[in-house]
């Protein structure tokens, strides 16, 4: 009888282990799942965000590094007259690149007293995903300082996201766009949103087909909302004055500017 | 699972400890350095162009 009373519960505590053991190998499995879908996403948004946006900005520094001891090799001793920055006169306009190649580089106070970042040929995902580009120029648009519309697109979130803040420029801001010969300041003049397929955007006088420039504009193209990809925000600006690099950098970014020639 | 992997696992509990946090960082490793990065490129992407 004693046997009886202790064997009882004890099968039935083993069978109910067993059907537990069930459930919560399941239960770990989806435990674990959603473990790692939250790990991916915290890679993607944030962890690699951030990577992405140091080696982009790295990667400007070092276009920068090297324009600068270029143009410090190409200045004769004595040579020392440099040009009044009172009259630049027209800007220079670099002659088109090759695909992926990156020309020039993005510098929006606005967007961080840092920011500075890579801009390189062509919008297929070789440039708005590469570690080391990230912002890409429409191929068809003109070079910056060109007549015409000098437009870019970059990721707003994830993959660098260098135009993560783009709707928090204000009428007025500077946009510079840094190349080998020096620096083209834009002024920031408004966002408009449209559709994907809004292509009128990028055009030489934006949503007038067949017009012809006399305006020398700026255009960053994006997703919008965030993390979406439903509708496109785009931020315009208009060609204020340029700067030769044999004058310097403008004042308003000589701190970033001179982070690369200091190295 | 997690209770068989206890279970299989040597030692004293120190030693099972440390052998599961070693574990947990050569998984994060690998996430981070090849399956992230795959999934990733798998995974659809967001548009920011502009395009007919």
């Amino acid at each position: 009888m004693s046997e009886q009373s202790v064997e009882r519960p004890r099968a039935s505590r083993r069978r109910a282990r067993k059907r537990l053991n069930l459930v919560g190998i399941f239960g770990e499995v989806f435990i674990t799942a959603g473990v790692l879908i939250l790990l991916f996403l915290g890679w993607q948004l944030w962890f690699n965000d951030i990577v992405f946006g140091n080696s982009q900005r790295n990667s400007a520094e070092e276009l920068s590094s090297q324009w600068e001891e270029d143009f410090e090799a190409s200045v004769e001793p004595g040579d020392e007259e440099t040009p009044t920055a009172a009259d630049p006169g027209e800007p220079v306009v670099m002659a088109a690149v090759a695909e992926n190649a990156k020309f020039a580089n993005l510098i929006i106070p606005r967007l961080g007293a840092d920011y500075k970042r890579p801009v390189a040929e062509g919008v297929g995902n070789s440039v708005l995903n590469n570690a080391t580009l990230g912002t890409g120029h429409y191929a068809s648009s003109a070079m910056p300082g060109g007549m015409g519309n000098f437009a870019l697109a970059s990721h707003r979130t994830a993959y660098g996201g260098s135009f993560h803040n783009i709707h928090q420029l204000v009428v007025g801001d500077s946009i510079y766009v840094e190349t080998e010969d020096g620096w083209y300041k834009y002024i920031f003049r408004g966002l408009e949103y449209v559709k994907p397929s809004g292509v009128g955007v990028i055009l030489p006088v934006p949503q007038q087909p067949g017009v012809e420039a006399t305006e020398r504009l700026i255009t960053l193209t994006t997703c919008n909302p965030f993390l979406s990809s439903a509708e496109r925000i785009i931020a315009y600006g208009v060609f204020d004055s340029w700067y030769p690099r044999a004058g310097g950098a403008p004042s308003e970014i000589s701190a970033v500017a001179t982070a690369a020639a200091g190295r | 699972m997690y209770g068989a992997l206890w279970r299989a696992l040597p030692g004293p509990v120190w030693l099972r400890i440390i052998i599961l946090v070693l574990l947990a960082v050569v998984l994060l490793t690998a996430l981070v350095l090849w399956v992230f990065p795959l999934i990733d490129s798998l995974t659809v992407q967001q548009d920011v162009t502009v395009e007919e």
